[in-house]
């Protein structure tokens, strides 16, 4: 396998600290990169809104902010119901433009950050914990009785509710690891003047189409296994 | 075990990769049984199509594990098989 093809994560930058060796990554610099973009989309976005004069009809930048802002709140009052959305609405806005931000930094050349297991399965334990804690919080110990619920099945159901964060991280870390893998081989294996025009259909479909849908089915499974435990 | 050699070992694990690829057949049929039933769904009542949708990308999301998984397995097996160090 000696092409070159640039498929896994690189380290750059080596350094030792507490006796163990640290890399600085590829998937490293992607989320400095995903960070900062988002910190200077949100600088700019308060300053348009510190702005804003509400006796005039909104600019179009206002206009973009609100639609996101109630996207986002559309979508997580008709998941989680109109008593709770409140207080999660923020933490899923956040998760869905953190998503779609790093699933789509491929189109410009940079390694995804979301194609690396340490991120997805990051996340997955935060929704994991936001589960259980809410949970406990709305079912009290029920959550926990569900358990036993046909006692034979007690393994199956602890396997079950452990199989969530693997499943969530996994899904994602898999959809954008195969795009990763297959932009690389077509950029490591086909002849030059075939990279004029075809790779270019093959980033709207495995950047744009599934890192958007992805981060959509993320943000939407987080939702729907917190709202679970509202019900009564 | 002298003739079991790095290269054999790298041989059959890729070959195994491409028999484990084969559990993509399960996710493609269960995909488009979703979006056939959602094509339906949707041709039945026009009006909900919005939540048709949503419902639809997220039960294929779901479906779509059991091919990730494969996909996981193959690739630990060509690009990082632990029978190979």
């Amino acid at each position: 396998m000696e092409t070159e093809l640039d498929l896994g994560i690189n380290g750059y930058a080596r350094f030792e600290l507490f006796g163990k060796t640290f890399f600085l990554t590829n998937t490293h610099i992607a989320v400095i990169v995903v960070v900062a973009v988002i910190t200077v989309l949100a600088i700019l976005a308060n300053r348009v809104i510190r702005k804003a004069d509400p006796s005039k009809t909104p600019g179009k930048a206002l206009n973009l902010i609100e639609l996101v802002v109630d996207a986002i709140d559309g979508i997580t009052k008709s998941n989680m119901g109109e008593k709770h959305f409140r207080g999660f609405c923020n933490y899923i806005g956040t998760l869905m433009i953190f998503l779609v931000i790093s699933n789509t930094i491929g189109i410009f050349g940079l390694r995804p950050p979301t194609a690396d297991y340490g991120i997805t399965f990051g996340l997955a334990i935060i929704t994991f914990f936001l589960i259980h804690i809410n949970g406990f919080r709305y079912q009290k110990m029920k959550h926990l009785t569900d358990l036993f619920d046909p006692w034979p099945l007690t393994p199956i159901n602890v396997i079950g509710e452990l199989a969530t964060p693997v499943s969530m991280s996994l899904r994602l870390f898999g959809n954008i690891l195969s795009g990763t893998i297959i932009m690389a081989l077509i950029y490591g294996l086909l002849p030059k003047f075939m990279l004029l025009f075809w790779p270019g259909v093959l980033h709207i479909y495995f950047d744009l189409f599934s890192g958007a849908i992805q981060a959509f089915v993320f943000s939407m499974l987080t939702m729907v296994f917190i709202a679970k435990n509202f019900e009564d | 075990m002298s003739e079991f050699n790095k290269f054999f070992v790298e041989g059959l694990a890729c070959l195994g990769a491409g028999i484990g690829m084969i559990a993509g057949m399960g996710p493609g049929i269960g995909q488009g049984y979703a979006a056939g039933q959602g094509c339906a769904a949707v041709g039945r009542n026009p009006g909900a199509r919005g939540s048709v949708m949503t419902t639809m990308l997220l039960g294929q999301a779901v479906a779509e594990t059991t091919g990730l998984y494969s996909l996981v397995v193959a690739i630990i097996l060509i690009f990082a098989n632990p029978y190979t160090k």
